[in-house]
């Protein structure tokens, strides 16, 4: 096809080419007719502005021939880095030791949204690649004038740009740029975060020419870790520095009334810093402000936050006015379906907040020097972090450098975004840089939420046992009641306890699946959140928002209504599921794990001990993951045990099958914890979850035995997320697995052992 | 009131001058500047800050610098080296067990602890050799992984 065209005409290149002198289309205005123009036009000695249509905003090639890859997210602690290093190493035809990932700095990485969405690879690393590719061939252009050979003809082996067979005449990417800058515009679409895309002219390879790609290259920086050489941003210290704390009321939404500062006279350094509800101290050493915050003398006003008992929580989502609604799906006519059913399956599905409880409380540093601001932050969106804080003192975000340095993992907004903001208000008012860091309580206590949330869902059944019609409800605190960044000071409680008032985002979201149900509807409804300003329950992301919520109900109703037409679970996912991706991953998963075909529950489980297995299913736009849970529950005590998950995942072309285990591995164990344990308590007054006692996470003498993963490879299809799908089915499946074992449906998170044991009774 | 102390960290000496209620973490962090042990909670409850105090595992953050006395204190940072690693350090590096890391004293430090004084420890003698620790990202079925691996390698 077309190859007698194609090898006939020739190429445009070759077209532009006169004397030796080529002119390109991109960069800057080119000038032509003279020896060196490519490079004049593509390299340049000082340093372009770093904005998201230059190639130097992404890529450099050192003086030594190293390559710096700037990249403007973070890696969380799951080796992400070294996916884009592979990226970029294959891309380029350098090794993948040849290339440093440089992360999340403002000075040196644009916007592209941080740790976010699981798009570390599906954004991040798409637009990483593509600057590679466009790399490459504006060196293999810079190096064919050089060389004096049509660029066609070249080759690059390890970094060196070379005639093939005449390896002789070559030219290295050092020699050719080294230490100076790529002087190429790039098509930005004009967005920043995560949606930032802004390719060059180059085509990124064919997958199937990958030597990098694919394979399970290690981490360079497990070791620096063990050997206590890699510092958190708990561990940066300026010059000059004093310790900050923050002081928070007891009851949710009480304000300071008076301050009596000389109940702290006696600690060295001791300074007070409070506006309106801000209120934070200063001390010269760290333990002298944590007995200063402990030590000061606050009268509060009267507060009664308007908090439901714990045990009517639901109750309260259920009764509230509906603030926001809106069909997220609409197939067929879901009314008249059911008006026509034979019978009608229904169930209500409930998820309680959780805490982002991160393992240390967050910490941030801040230095104001001549006007111009650093931050050291552990925020997984460090240049959302840096507008924040501009905004919060008042000045343009160009006077405001953010370094994020590793915190303790985040999942999601957690209290780094506050802290950092805390701090620069702590900073600017006392004239030296402070490092902040929250206490525990703080920590799980205040953090932004993730949302609780009820689900109400049911199926019609014609008189042949075919599903008609499907209808998914969800009713639920919003899933952003502060943004899932920290840019805008009403998001952060700085902000909102200096007088920036709420301004809660609406919203929730649907099951993402094929269920080929000929009439079906999704729809979601937000109700207000309970205190309008400071609130310790504010809502905001936390790993894979508003995803185990919905497919909890979502996937524990499909067995449900599979037990109710007497079928197999996997059976009955076969018959409905119409997407061929989701089909294989259910089949890889059932067939690993050894799924034998019957209907739940099992039978003969009267033991203490009772066994059972379950599976779900979801996509998560666009992975698709299937797991199946094999659990043991001891009847006596209520105790669930996950004995072994079994995972197939599809996220499409795998970059590192090492790095994807691991981070697979990890959604799954964390979001057991989430399953089994997590729920954020409180009372009439405030949040009680403010420790590990009150807020306890799985252990590793509840930790499954095994979890067997099975990856399915699409080199063909552009990488999708791994961050965070593998958390969405991991409630359903364990709740299907219960209700094999046992015969009784578990519709509540988590499934502590009373709450079990009750069940079961 | 301040009081002078003499610490001894990872083979050497340190004086200093401190309240007696100082938790020795913020002693080892912020005046001897030995960044590795993390303040997690500051109740004892996760381990994070874990050294150990003449070879036993124990949470520095609630460990007032007054009750060390003339005791060996070794942190992360003295269980061994990139030259010299401990069998816990190559394992955890072969396994690449972090997710964030924040958590990593309490388990090597526990675990160090715990695999010189039980040469062959089963699967369940190890979950409860670390039961309390925590790990908010999930690691935990690699670092059973890696102190198995520990375990092979010291025989």
């Amino acid at each position: 096809m077309n190859q007698t065209t194609k090898l006939g005409a020739p190429s445009r290149r070759a077209l532009l080419k006169t004397g030796g002198a080529l002119v390109v289309s991109i960069g800057a205005a080119v000038p032509f007719n003279f020896a060196r123009a490519a490079e004049d036009a593509m390299v340049t000695g000082a340093k372009p502005p770093l904005t998201p249509d230059r190639l130097s905003s992404y890529i450099a090639v050192n003086a030594d021939g190293t390559v710096s890859a700037f990249y403007g997210k973070i890696d969380g602690g799951q080796g992400l880095h070294v996916a884009i290093a592979q990226m970029v190493a294959e891309e380029l035809d350098v090794p993948f030791k040849a290339v440093k990932v440089v992360m999340g700095d403002t000075a040196t990485s644009v916007n592209q949204g941080g740790a976010s969405g699981a798009t570390g690879v599906q954004n991040g690393g798409k637009q990483l690649r593509a600057a590679a590719a466009e790399a490459r061939r504006v060196l293999v252009e810079l190096a064919a004038e050089k060389l004096g050979a049509p660029a066609e003809r070249l080759s690059v082996d390890g970094g060196v740009v070379h005639t093939g067979t005449e390896m002789a005449n070559s030219v290295s990417y050092a020699e050719l740029i080294g230490g100076r800058y790529f002087n190429v515009a790039l098509a930005w679409n004009g967005k920043i975060g995560n949606p930032l895309y802004a390719p060059g002219k180059a085509k990124p390879k064919d997958p199937k020419n990958y030597k990098i790609v694919g394979q399970p290259i290690k981490r360079e920086d497990v070791a620096p870790l063990v050997f206590a050489q890699q510092d958190f941003c708990t561990d940066v210290k300026v010059p000059g520095m004093v310790h900050g704390r923050m002081v928070r009321p007891a009851i949710a939404g009480a304000m300071p009334v008076s301050v009596d500062e000389s109940s702290i006279k006696d600690i060295p350094g001791a300074r007070v810093v409070w506006n309106q509800g801000f209120l934070g101290i200063v001390a010269d050493k760290e333990w002298d402000a944590i007995k200063a915050a402990q030590q000061l003398k606050v009268t509060w006003s009267n507060a009664t936050p308007p908090f439901p008992e714990q045990a009517s929580l639901y109750d309260h989502i259920r009764k509230a006015p509906v603030r926001k609604r809106e069909v997220a799906e609409q197939t067929g006519n879901v009314d008249e379906a059911f008006k026509g059913a034979a019978r009608v399956i229904e169930a209500e599905y409930e998820w309680p907040f959780q805490s982002h409880a991160s393992m240390g409380p967050a910490c941030a540093v801040v230095e104001i020097k001549n006007d111009q601001v650093t931050l050291w932050t552990g925020s997984q969106k460090p240049h959302f972090t840096r507008d924040g804080v501009a905004a919060i003192l008042g000045l343009p975000a160009e006077k405001v450098r953010a370094i994020w340095v590793p915190g303790p993992g985040s999942y999601g907004r957690n209290d780094a975004g506050d802290a950092a903001m805390d701090a620069a208000l702590l900073a600017n008012a006392v004239g030296r840089p402070v490092r902040l860091q929250y206490t525990r309580d703080q920590g799980t206590g205040w953090d932004p939420k993730g949302p609780a949330s009820i689900h109400r869902v049911r199926a019609a059944i014609d008189a042949a046992g075919k599903v008609i019609a499907y209808e998914f409800g969800s009713k639920a605190f919003p899933r952003v009641d502060v943004n899932s960044n920290e840019s805008k000071p009403h998001d952060t409680l700085a902000g909102q306890l200096t007088g920036v008032a709420l301004q809660s985002g609406d919203g929730f979201g649907e099951p993402e699946d094929s269920y080929g149900f000929a009439n079906k509807r999704a729809y979601w409804e937000t109700v207000a959140p309970l205190l309008d300003r400071g609130s310790p329950l504010r809502t905001s992301h936390l790993r894979d928002p508003i995803g185990p919520q919905v497919h909890f109900a979502s996937e524990s109703f499909m067995d449900e209504v599979a037990t109710a037409l007497k079928l197999d679970p996997v059976a009955f996912r076969l018959q409905y599921v119409t997407d061929p991706r989701d089909i294989a991953v259910i089949k890889a998963a059932a067939e690993k794990a050894g799924w034998q075909s019957r209907v739940s529950p099992g039978k003969d489980q009267r033991g203490t001990t009772v066994s059972g297995r379950g599976i779900a299913y979801v996509q998560r736009h666009p992975t698709r993951v299937a797991m199946v849970a094999e659990v043991e529950v001891d009847r006596s005590t209520g105790k669930v045990w996950v004995r072994k998950f079994t995972v197939a995942h599809d996220c499409g072309q795998i970059i590192n099958p090492d790095g994807l285990r691991q981070t697979i591995e990890g959604n799954v164990v964390q979001a057991i914890s989430r399953t089994l344990w997590e729920e954020v308590r409180f009372n009439n007054k405030n949040v009680t979850s403010v420790d590990w006692l009150s807020y306890p996470i799985l252990d590793i003498t509840q930790t499954p035995e095994m979890i067997d993963v099975v990856l399915i490879d699409r080199p063909e299809i552009a990488p999708t997320g791994a961050g965070e799908p593998a958390t969405r089915p991991v409630a359903a499946a364990i709740a299907n697995a219960v209700f094999d074992a046992t015969g009784v449906r578990i519709r509540r998170v988590p499934f502590l052992p009373d709450y079990v044991k009750a069940a079961l009774s | 009131m301040n009081e002078k102390f003499s610490l001894n960290v990872d083979g050497k000496s340190h004086a200093l001058v401190a309240d007696p209620d100082t938790p020795l973490l913020y002693v080892l962090r912020d005046d001897l500047g030995l960044n590795n042990p993390h303040f997690g909670c500051g109740l004892a409850q996760c381990g994070a800050c874990t050294v150990h105090l003449d070879g036993q595992p124990i949470r520095s953050c609630i460990t007032p610098i007054s009750a060390v006395g003339d005791a060996r204190i070794v942190t992360l940072a003295g269980l061994g080296t990139p030259e010299k690693p401990h069998p816990l350090q190559t394992a955890y590096i072969e396994e690449e067990v972090p997710q964030c890391g924040y958590c990593i004293n309490g388990w090597l430090m526990t675990a160090a602890a715990f695999l010189r004084d039980n040469k062959k420890p089963t699967d369940g003698q190890i979950r409860s050799a670390l039961e309390g620790l925590k790990c908010r990202c999930g690691t935990h079925l690699s670092i059973l992984r890696a102190v198995k691996r520990a375990t092979a390698m010291m025989g």
